[in-house]
């Protein structure tokens, strides 16, 4: 006991210049909650939001091209031409719709629409858990609605 | 709308009792990254429309798209609103994250940089392509 309430001592004492402090135990974290789409929907927006940044650069990278000149616009355009090119691409429409979608059902639970403890009732009213599968079936569907109209256009040359 | 019976405004009854704000910058932040993605709602799908237009098109015709002043204006507004979203955005990620001080800081400031050099480069871009284009006409 004495032994046990002196290495506290000393690690309260010494804290700044021990790792003894490093080695406290935290509290719980992600560990203890039952998994819910929510979660998922965080972490895309997130994860998303950091991938579309990097869209922001190629944006400004096409804007400038195009300002530059004709070889610079080339060097761009034919990047983009290119199999890794077109699949950024495909990754960044869904990217920029799952963040859209997203982002609209994060304004509407700022104002306080499908949000509180009811919604978050299964037993209840589980809307918790639907939309947030809404959210992201329907940015996958109008993903893949971009990508056949796209490659309808170039394909059948209608416009 | 609001789920407290009685509060009217986004500040908190404590900060009116105590006449103490937030220790930073209160609701600046989130205000802000709200209103640049109510802006971005409509611009990305205006910009996603722009793209299906502009695939295999010729240089030419691409600088005859940005140099029209409604897609100019929209292009110039599309790109601040962007980088301003985009730098709240990553200025959150790097205060969750990034928990050495000084390295905190520096990417703060180098953020900061790069997302007005971004909009700027964006903007002047589409400028300069809308003056060339009058010019031509």
């Amino acid at each position: 006991m004495t032994d046990a309430w002196l290495r506290t001592l000393q690690a309260t004492i010494f804290r700044r210049n021990s790792n003894v402090a490093k080695a406290r135990p935290l509290s719980p974290h992600l560990g203890i909650y039952r998994w819910r789409v929510n979660m998922l929907q965080s972490t895309l927006h997130r994860l998303t939001g950091l991938f579309l940044c990097l869209g922001a650069l190629q944006v400004a990278w096409g804007l400038v091209a195009a300002a530059t000149g004709e070889v610079a616009w080339r060097v761009f355009a034919s990047f983009w031409d290119s199999w890794p090119g077109v699949a950024l691409l495909v990754l960044w429409t869904w990217s920029l719709l799952f963040h859209l979608c997203n982002g609209i059902q994060h304004l509407l639970r700022d104002m306080g629409m499908n949000f509180g403890p009811p919604t978050r009732d299964r037993a209840h009213n589980p809307v918790y858990w639907s939309t947030g599968w809404i959210v992201i079936g329907v940015s996958v569907a109008l993903t893949l609605l971009v990508w056949v109209i796209l490659i309808l256009r170039v394909s059948g040359g209608t416009p | 709308m609001s789920a407290y019976p009685g509060q009217d405004s986004l500040r908190t009854p404590l900060k009116i009792a105590r006449a103490l704000g937030p220790g930073r910058s209160g609701v600046h932040h989130w205000w802000l990254q709200r209103v640049t993605a109510i802006a971005l709602i409509p611009l990305s799908i205006w910009f996603l429309f722009l793209m299906g237009t502009l695939v295999h098109a010729s240089y030419p015709m691409v600088l005859a798209t940005i140099a029209q002043p409604v897609q100019a204006v929209f292009l110039m507004v599309l790109s601040v609103c962007l980088f301003w979203h985009g730098a709240l955005g990553l200025q959150v990620i790097i205060e969750d994250y990034v928990h050495t001080r000084w390295l905190e800081i520096t990417l703060q400031v180098a953020l900061s940089f790069g997302a007005i050099l971004g909009a700027l480069a964006c903007v002047l871009a589409v400028l300069a392509i809308w003056l060339a284009g009058a010019a031509q006409h």
